[in-house]
């Protein structure tokens, strides 16, 4: 298998997720971990609570996957993103790609975050000492 | 026929529920089921945007609606 997706309610574990995407044929991994900033337009962030429609949303990663095959000379992708709550500092999503020269595996990891947060149906909720908002849901 | 809707994020939030039952005909589209949706809850219209899925992918207007279809309500995604 060459994509490996999950969605956990379990902390992410980093060193699993570049154990896999590891392979003699890479001349590169790149891996963007994604984590919960203390602030959002200079106010402070409790926390994150994520939610997913998980069966889309897997299948809407595995799309995501298969364009970045189409498009770019890349052996290995992998997504995690995590459900539930999450505290500052804590890591809600590793994309991680590897590739045989480095510009494809730069250039699909930011293509698989950039597209993750358009289309797969994952929402969070933020967290302020006055009370909680779901990010981007009203203009 | 009875259709369910299941609702996300700020969706869960407006509908009271994850989840809606609402009773349409049996040509219903996807246009058919906003209009109806945003009737019983207005607080719709204040969102962004939304999107219908239907069987877990993203529906168009036209789209026609079957009994048994799994229906869900997509408010503007935030995942990453």
């Amino acid at each position: 298998m060459n994509t490996q997706i999950l969605l956990s309610a379990q902390t992410l574990d980093i060193q699993s997720c570049i154990d896999w995407i590891m392979s003699p044929e890479s001349g590169g991994i790149d891996v963007f971990i994604g984590t919960v900033r203390n602030a959002t337009k200079g106010k402070k962030v409790l926390r994150l609570d994520f939610e997913a429609y998980e069966p889309m949303a897997i299948s809407e990663m595995n799309k995501i996957a298969a364009q970045a095959f189409e498009r770019w000379p890349i052996q290995k992708i992998l997504i995690h993103h995590r459900t539930g709550l999450l505290q500052v500092g804590e890591v809600p999503v590793v994309i991680a790609v590897s590739a045989a020269h480095r510009d494809a595996a730069f250039d699909a990891c930011r293509y698989i975050i950039d597209t993750l947060k358009q289309t797969v149906p994952i929402w969070k909720k933020e967290s302020f000492e006055d009370g909680d908002v779901w990010v981007a849901a009203h203009p | 026929m009875k259709i369910n809707i299941l609702a996300f994020g700020v969706a869960k939030e407006i509908f009271g529920s994850s989840e809606v039952s609402l009773e349409m005909t049996n040509d219903a589209t996807i246009s058919n089921l906003k209009y109806l949706l945003e009737q019983q809850y207005p607080r719709l219209k204040q969102l962004s945007s939304y999107m219908l899925a239907v069987n877990n992918e993203y529906a168009l207007p036209g789209d026609t609606i079957h009994e048994r279809d799994e229906i869900a309500i997509i408010p503007p995604v935030s995942g990453g």
